[in-house]
């Protein structure tokens, strides 16, 4: 079991310029918990879950992950030093939608990066390690590929090794499988399923209705800036109250039927 | 014609190897500074990057000969005072920074962003990003316009023969003021002109290939 953070959003807000992208936003997730963030493109998912490894910075409210701000050194205060967010960022790792592997580096060389420059490991501890995390989202075989040379699944599961080989406490994920052709979107739900049952936190952005259905323990529906509603997932995906979620998950039922 | 060529022959080639020379670390020299003003533009604040940008549009502004003549002649009215390859040197690594800055700003820029957000997402710093992702994908993607330039800059050189670099140009008009045979010394500096370039892009395409193995898309 790995130890898990908690996150507590609370009344977040984001701006890009007048354009108000994030509205008073609340949540919590408890530690080892799964959260599928779902919504219409443009609703403002990605924005959310790159504000709370500070990717993307919020204009007010708070996240804390462990109850420990990040971003700022207080609420509405100064940015907290670049030091400490980094080491902030050591404990929270990130998948995203288009892999952003490192493109000169084989696949062994990606995960054993972060290891070496952040957290200071010999090389060979370090490749080590990275073996250790390829091998268990099954890339034992693959590791002196470069990612021209891997699929975008394998690649993709090499970002996760990436991010678990650094021990995170939270695993945030941004559309995982969306870049993906769709004989390859079963194997890295696999890993990502593992890692849940393994009693990791994890937000997921996800488009992929039958994960959130069965993976996650609360599902959070966003509609222009605006969380909508968090709940469980059957309350959500299956009798939602809201016309709003109602008529995203019609629009969504239509395009995956023929 | 062998009396002629057995009497300056040597002093072409050795024109031409102060040519070599000269090319080689001015355009280091002009790669260095471009580099490091790249970097400072990407990392600093509004006001450095006016001054560096105000820099970069004067020296592109100006010809070469004009700042060669103001170093080496102007130079000392402020105290410094260069011998004539010193001088070269620093003329042309200043003249072609900006051109270096504006190639190695364009190839950082075609850093996907994704992959610096990797980076900072797993916690790593701005100096090692820089050192571990920007530098050598942009320097892989900057290659081809870094090569096409340092071939511009092999002609640049013939200038300093203007401040008496004893350079391959100096020692043409030397050889045509003494034999009034224009044609046949500045054929020969045509001929090793285009071999040096031949020489440069040949190599420059063999490394090209062998760094971007790695980084072609397999289909
Ligand atoms: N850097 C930016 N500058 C200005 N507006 C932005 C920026 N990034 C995002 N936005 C806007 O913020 C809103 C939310 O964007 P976001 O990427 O969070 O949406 P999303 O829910 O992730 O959508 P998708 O499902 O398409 O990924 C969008 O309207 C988008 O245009
Ligand atoms: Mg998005």
């Amino acid at each position: 079991m790995v130890r898990a953070s908690s996150v507590e959003i609370r009344k977040v807000n984001k701006f890009y310029g007048p354009f108000h992208a994030l509205k008073d936003i609340d949540m919590s997730i408890e530690p080892g918990k799964v959260t599928c963030l779902i919504g219409p493109s443009g609703s403002g998912k990605s924005t959310l879950l790159r504000c709370v490894n500070f990717l993307e910075e919020y204009n007010s409210g708070e996240i804390l992950i462990d109850g420990e701000l990040i971003g700022y050194e207080t609420a509405g205060g100064k940015k907290m030093s670049s030091r400490r967010l980094r080491e902030m960022r050591r404990t929270i790792g990130m998948v995203f939608q288009q892999f952003n592997l490192w493109p000169h580096m084989t696949a062994l060389q990606n995960v054993a990066e972060g290891l070496i420059r952040v957290r200071g490991m010999a090389r060979a501890e370090a490749e080590t390690r990275a073996a250790d995390a390829l091998e268990k989202v099954g890339l034992g075989d693959r590791m002196g590929n470069h990612p021209s040379r891997l699929s975008g699944g394998q690649q993709q599961r090499v970002a996760i090794a990436r991010a678990i080989a650094m021990e995170p406490r939270l695993m945030l994920f941004d559309e995982p499988t969306s870049a993906l052709d769709p004989e390859l979107v079963g194997e890295v739900l696999t890993v990502m399923k593992a890692l849940a049952a393994e009693g990791m936190t994890m937000v997921v952005v996800t488009h992929e209705m039958g994960f959130a259905a069965h993976v996650a323990d609360q599902v959070a529906f966003m509609e222009q800036g605006e969380l909508v509603a968090v709940d469980a997932p059957a309350n959500i995906l299956h009798h939602p109250e809201d016309p709003r979620i109602q008529s995203f998950l019609r629009t969504y039922h239509e395009r995956n039927s023929f | 014609m062998n009396d002629f060529l057995a009497h300056y022959g040597p002093f072409l080639l050795s024109g031409f190897g102060m040519t070599v020379l000269c090319w080689l670390l001015g355009t280091i020299g002009g790669m260095a500074l471009g580099l490091a003003i790249a970097l400072i533009q990407r990392h600093s604040i509004a006001p450095v990057r006016w001054v560096l940008r105000a820099y970069i549009e004067a020296i592109r502004g100006t010809p070469f000969l004009a700042q060669l003549f103001l170093l080496y002649y102007g130079g000392p009215m402020f105290g410094l005072r260069l011998d004539p390859v010193p001088a070269g040197l620093l003329g042309l690594s200043v003249y072609s920074s900006p051109y270096f800055a504006e190639i190695f700003r364009s190839a950082f820029g075609s850093v996907p962003v994704g992959q610096i957000e990797a980076a900072r997402a797993i916690g790593m710093s701005e100096f090692s990003i820089v050192r571990r992702i920007l530098l050598p994908l942009g320097l892989v993607s900057a290659l081809p316009a870094m090569v096409n330039f340092s071939i511009v800059l092999t002609k640049e050189t013939v200038i300093l023969s203007i401040v008496t670099v004893p350079e391959l140009m100096y020692q043409v008009q030397r050889m045509s003021a003494e034999t009034f045979r224009y044609v046949e010394a500045n054929l020969a500096l045509a001929l090793f002109f285009w071999g040096l370039v031949e020489l440069i892009s040949r190599l420059g395409r063999r490394f090209e290939t062998r760094i971007t193995k790695h980084l072609i898309e397999r289909t």
